[in-house]
């Protein structure tokens, strides 16, 4: 299936990514209006240390560690999307605990959040990968 | 082929959904004593505190059964299993024949003797949802509540029940609380913050004798109280697979992929041991993401897959009152402190170049990332140490390492 | 401190209603205008840095940037306009030679823009390049001027090498040193697909892009930088090149802090040191010796590659042409004084060369005359701006185009002429890794690919209108072409008539 993959060798550090994601799942329509004056809790998150910079986003697992490990259950897994459901989600950070990628994070309403490739809003591409300017993130099948 | 499981918590799901990835046309049969729809144990306390609801609590969706096609046998209890001629023996005389059988019977509140226990009437343990709806009805506003145990179950308990009741006071032989998941520091951040709740804690210190309405403690001092929870821990529920002939340590002995010494008798989760890899040592490991793995592995197993679960690390989440802590693997080792200004501890364990263990309290973001360093074994040479113990990060591997994890290189 | 005569030449204009102060703008501008003030939570900016380069209006996710020129204006007149002063103070204050990069911006005529192409009505039908085969292949190289047979009256091949385009444009000469690693990838990758060349220029050629030798011309210039046996063996054609548009008659010189890692090894000197190409090639004092070096060059490749030899459009560039092409060189190309550099000074770019456009009819008029157009071919660049330039160039007389600017506009290149910085913020001229990186060959090889293509698709529509299916059949047809606002003079040079004739 569909993934999103990060180049690091391409990303430029420019964290447009966390804001379109930020924006996407925002539920607004306007950018401004969705952003303007608050901080982000986007789902994609930059690592940067001197030149180095790349995206983290969750990975999707084929064996999902915060799916069998969510107690709640949660977390599930549909078709190779992993994704939570806000309602059941007790906010115990046992995913947090569990992600080896560190891609899972507390959300603003006490529910863990994480990328679900934009499943549950407009839809479409991802936002992060639509948004990089260097095609750095990408949307593909990859045999890994 | 015939697969019957007994019990219907974590272990037992994870071995349904083994099961499927396998064989989508087995028969499966779960058996368990209590009377509900698969739901998760660690959650009953977020439900006395309203964080969750009896629905929302189900561990799986409604149609989870019917999807995976599983006959329910619900509110029956196994009284034996009979190895020979494979078939477990129900209380009310029925056999259930198997061809493949999964001991998924979780472990049960340990009571140790306590003199005048038997005389308090309002007295609970606090392990099942029926447990949680029996204290439940039993508070009222005014309730001076004592808990037995200042491990994971009491103080759950405590932060579950606060704010609905009058008083609570936790009595524990230990020196300090949740000593199974902390360091000293670390009970000590934890208790000060549930004290500042308003829990009262007796520590080194055990009930003696319960009297009418209140606890004389071996220290001498009284504790006045109406309900009494005790949790002072689990035993496995080993009796079925040891009457059978099972080989039994500590818990059910079982290997990597669930077979217990009995031929096509798997055993998962609480009621079994397993490998730890930060101590090399078998051990109960009575948590739920274990079970639900173990019980995946070894259901993979009974269809004939293969599957094995090696990487079995001790860890908890947990939280009070918003103050969040995550824990894994052992603290046998170096252990280096740090602690930042907005009183974030954090605590690694290392030993033979690997990490062993560790300790967050208060910013536990992206956890995982230390998890993995102990669940994959990683040579800290291999690694930016230094770096990854400021915080959990992916810079602090190699730009290949990273590629591999982030699949970010074009194989 | 002393007085700074100059006024910021843009104002960075910021709706505050839009900035959600994300940043970008601050992370992606290498000249530091963009800072974020964390006490008032804004953004700020410093625009006496900005060179208008748009970086970070083109990343703005909420449009809340623009960059306007300053209102600003020194008391001007007719003689003295404000760049006239600004110059003036900018020398005063250092003392040094101006510096500008990209091709003359002064108010020269344009004379494609006074050009235009025919179309057929009734008789001699245009074609729909849709609907039927049409044919933008060119073939460079000098043609033989008779057809041989052997004993048995069988053809003979006496086709000298030449090279052949499946589109008649290529990317000329941009050195690796001038223009990043990735912008040279991305030319690499986009000539090759597009079945043409791009040009190495005097950088030498990277060992990454060996693999794109079938399309690429391997450039000899006066420094000889990089240039070695596997180097020419590596081209499908060597260039000599003579002279540059932007900068006829003197050399190029890439400072020593340019000279980096990989840019020093392909260029074959040592790191830090300046890499100044002469400004004539000390062996070549006239034609004759230019013949030597043709034939030096096709020696050491056993006569198997077609040589270039790339001139400045000077006054008597025709007379020079005629020299060319009897030197031993397949191809010439002329560079207009329009054509992009990444440093000249600015009086040479802005006051030395001729038109392209007058420059190519010159030459093709008088290599016709002189009865030798078919012993090379004309590859003309120095101002190419869209398909219509190039049906001009063609119907002018010209082989081929050659563009650079279009191609680095492709690349996302804004025209900031700052090139001579060395900051980049397109990752196009410059060598910091950090900016390198913002072109992702990826983007800029399908970026190039797509506008070639779409000038090809261009190009046929014309050619369709004019009834012509070959574009074999347009070169030099300057019946094709009308002038309008031009002079007797300039029509006669350019060999058309005036519109209405």
């Amino acid at each position: 299936m569909k993934k999103i993959y990060v180049n690091e060798k391409w990303c430029l550090g420019c964290h447009l990514c966390e804001y379109y994601c930020a924006f996407a799942n925002s539920g607004e329509s306007d950018m401004v209006k969705a952003l303007k004056g608050i901080e982000i809790h986007p789902r994609i998150r930059i690592e940067e240390r001197g030149n180095v910079s790349f995206a983290v986003s969750c990975r999707h697992c084929d064996e999902p560690l915060c799916v069998k490990s969510c107690i709640s259950g949660a977390l599930t897994e549909e078709n190779g999307v992993i994704s939570i459901d806000p309602e059941k989600c007790v906010g115990c950070y046992t995913c947090i605990m569990a992600c080896p990628y560190g891609a899972v994070m507390p959300s603003e309403n006490g529910a863990i959040q994480k990328c679900e490739l934009c499943t549950k809003n407009a839809g479409g591409l991802p936002a992060c990968v639509k948004g990089c300017p260097n095609k750095a993130i990408v949307f593909e099948e990859r045999a890994v | 082929m015939r697969y019957v499981i007994i019990g219907n918590s974590a272990a037992a799901v994870g071995t349904i959904e083994g099961i499927r990835q396998v064989d989508g046309a087995g028969s499966i049969t779960v058996i368990s004593d209590e009377a509900y729809h698969t739901y998760s144990r660690p959650l009953i306390s977020y439900l006395l505190c309203g964080k969750t609801t009896e629905e929302r609590m189900k561990y799986r969706p409604d149609d989870f059964y019917e999807k995976n096609g599983v006959t329910l046998l619900l509110g029956r209890h196994v009284c034996a299993i009979r190895p020979e001629e494979k078939t477990v023996l129900l209380e009310d005389g029925e056999k259930i024949a198997y061809d493949k059988l999964m001991v998924a019977t979780g472990s049960r509140p340990f009571i140790p003797p306590m003199e005048g226990l038997e005389m308090v009437k309002k007295r609970f343990t606090f392990m099942t949802l029926k447990d949680a709806k029996t204290l439940e009805a039993a508070l009222t506003p005014k309730s001076r509540v004592l808990i037995v145990g200042a491990g994971l179950i009491g103080l759950k308990c405590a932060e579950g029940i606060h704010g609905r009741v009058g008083s609570i006071a936790v009595v524990d032989l230990a020196d300090r609380i949740l000593p199974s998941i902390l360091d000293a520091e670390g009970s000590s951040i934890v208790q000060r913050l549930l004290e500042a709740k308003g829990i009262v804690f007796y520590l080194s210190d055990s009930v003696r004798q319960f009297l009418p309405e209140r606890a004389l403690l071996q220290s001498g001092k009284e504790i006045g109280f109406d309900v009494v929870v005790i949790a002072v821990g689990v035993r496995p529920n080993t009796e079925l697979v040891a009457q059978a002939g099972g080989k039994v340590s500590r818990g059910i002995a079982a290997s990597d992929c669930g077979e217990t010494s009995l031929p096509d008798i798997y055993a998962a989760g609480d009621c079994c041991e397993s490998y730890d890899i930060t101590t090399g040592q078998n051990r109960i490991l009575a948590l739920l993401p274990n079970a639900y793995m173990q019980g995946e592995a070894a259901g993979i197993a009974m269809a004939g897959g293969e599957a094995h679960f090696k990487k079995a690390v001790p860890m908890n989440a947990i939280g009070f009152f918003g103050l969040h802590m995550i824990t894994a693997g052992s603290y046998d080792g170096d252990a280096e402190v740090l602690q930042d200004s907005e009183g974030n501890y954090k605590k690694l364990v290392t030993k033979d170049g690997l990490l062993k263990g560790y300790i967050l309290i208060g910013n536990v973001e992206r956890a995982g990332i230390y998890t993995s360093l102990i669940r994959e074994q990683t040579p800290l040479a291999a690694i930016d140490y230094q770096l990854i113990k400021e915080k959990p990060q992916l810079m602090a591997f190699s730009r290949k390492q990273r590629a591999e994890k982030l699949g970010g290189m074009r194989i | 401190m002393p007085i700074d005569f100059l006024y910021p030449e843009y104002e960075v204009v910021r709706n505050a209603d839009r900035c959600i102060a994300c940043r970008v703008c601050e992370r992606q501008c290498a000249n530091e205008v963009h800072f974020y003030d964390p006490e008032n939570k804004r953004m700020m900016s410093d625009e006496s840095k900005c060179v208008n380069c748009h970086r970070c209006v083109s990343l703005c996710p909420t449009r809340a940037l623009k960059i306007v020129k300053t209102d600003h204006t020194f008391k001007e007149n007719a003689s003295w306009s404000g760049t006239n002063i600004a110059e003036i103070y900018r020398q005063a204050g250092s003392g040094g030679v101006l510096l500008s990069s990209m091709g003359n911006p002064k108010q020269y005529p344009i004379y494609w823009d006074h050009i235009l192409i025919n179309a057929s009505q009734v008789t001699n039908p245009s074609i729909d390049p849709l609907r039927e085969p049409m044919e933008t292949k060119v073939f460079l190289g000098a043609k033989p001027s008779k057809i041989q047979r052997d004993d048995a009256g069988r053809l003979v091949n006496n086709l000298p090498p030449g090279l052949e385009l499946q589109v008649p444009v290529m990317f000329s000469a941009m050195s690796y040193g001038s223009i990043s690693y990735n912008a040279h990838e991305s030319l690499a990758r986009a000539a090759t697909a597009l079945g043409t060349f791009y040009n190495t220029g005097e950088g030498g050629l990277h060992e990454d892009f060996y693999q794109y030798g079938p399309h690429t011309i391997v450039q000899v210039a006066s420094g000889r930088f990089g240039v070695h046996k596997a180097y020419l063996e590596a081209g499908a054609a060597i260039e000599i090149k003579m002279g540059q548009g932007a900068k006829p008659g003197i050399g190029g010189h890439l400072p020593g802090a340019k000279i980096v890692g990989d840019i020093s090894k392909t260029r074959m000197i040592p790191e830090g040191s300046d890499a100044i190409s002469p400004a004539p090639h000390h062996d070549i004092y006239s034609i004759e010796d230019l013949r030597q070096l043709v034939f030096s060059l096709k020696e050491a490749t056993e006569y198997k590659k077609p040589v270039i030899v790339k001139i400045a459009a000077v006054h008597n560039v025709a007379a020079i042409a005629s020299g060319i092409a009897r030197s031993g060189a397949d191809i010439i190309a002329i560079d207009g004084f329009r054509g992009g550099t990444g440093a000249a000074p600015t009086r040479i770019r802005d006051n030395v060369g001729i038109p392209i456009e007058l420059a190519l009819a010159s030459v093709d008029e008088r290599l016709r005359q002189e009865g030798i157009r078919n012993h090379v071919s004309l590859v003309i660049g120095g101002s190419i701006r869209n398909s219509a330039d190039i049906v001009k160039a063609i119907a002018l007389g010209a082989d081929a185009v050659y563009i650079a600017t279009s191609a680095l506009l492709a690349l996302g290149c804004h025209l900031c002429r700052n090139c001579h910085s060395g900051k980049c913020n397109w990752g196009i001229a410059t060598q910091r890794p950090e900016l390198v990186r913002r072109l992702n060959p990826d983007v800029g090889c399908q970026r190039l690919i797509n506008l070639v293509t779409a000038w090809n698709h261009e190009i046929k529509e014309m050619m369709g209108g004019m009834g012509i299916n070959s574009i074999e059949a347009l070169r030099g047809n300057r019946l094709m072409l009308r002038g309008v606002g031009l002079n007797e003079k300039e029509l006669e040079i350019l060999g058309i008539k005036h519109a209405g004739e």
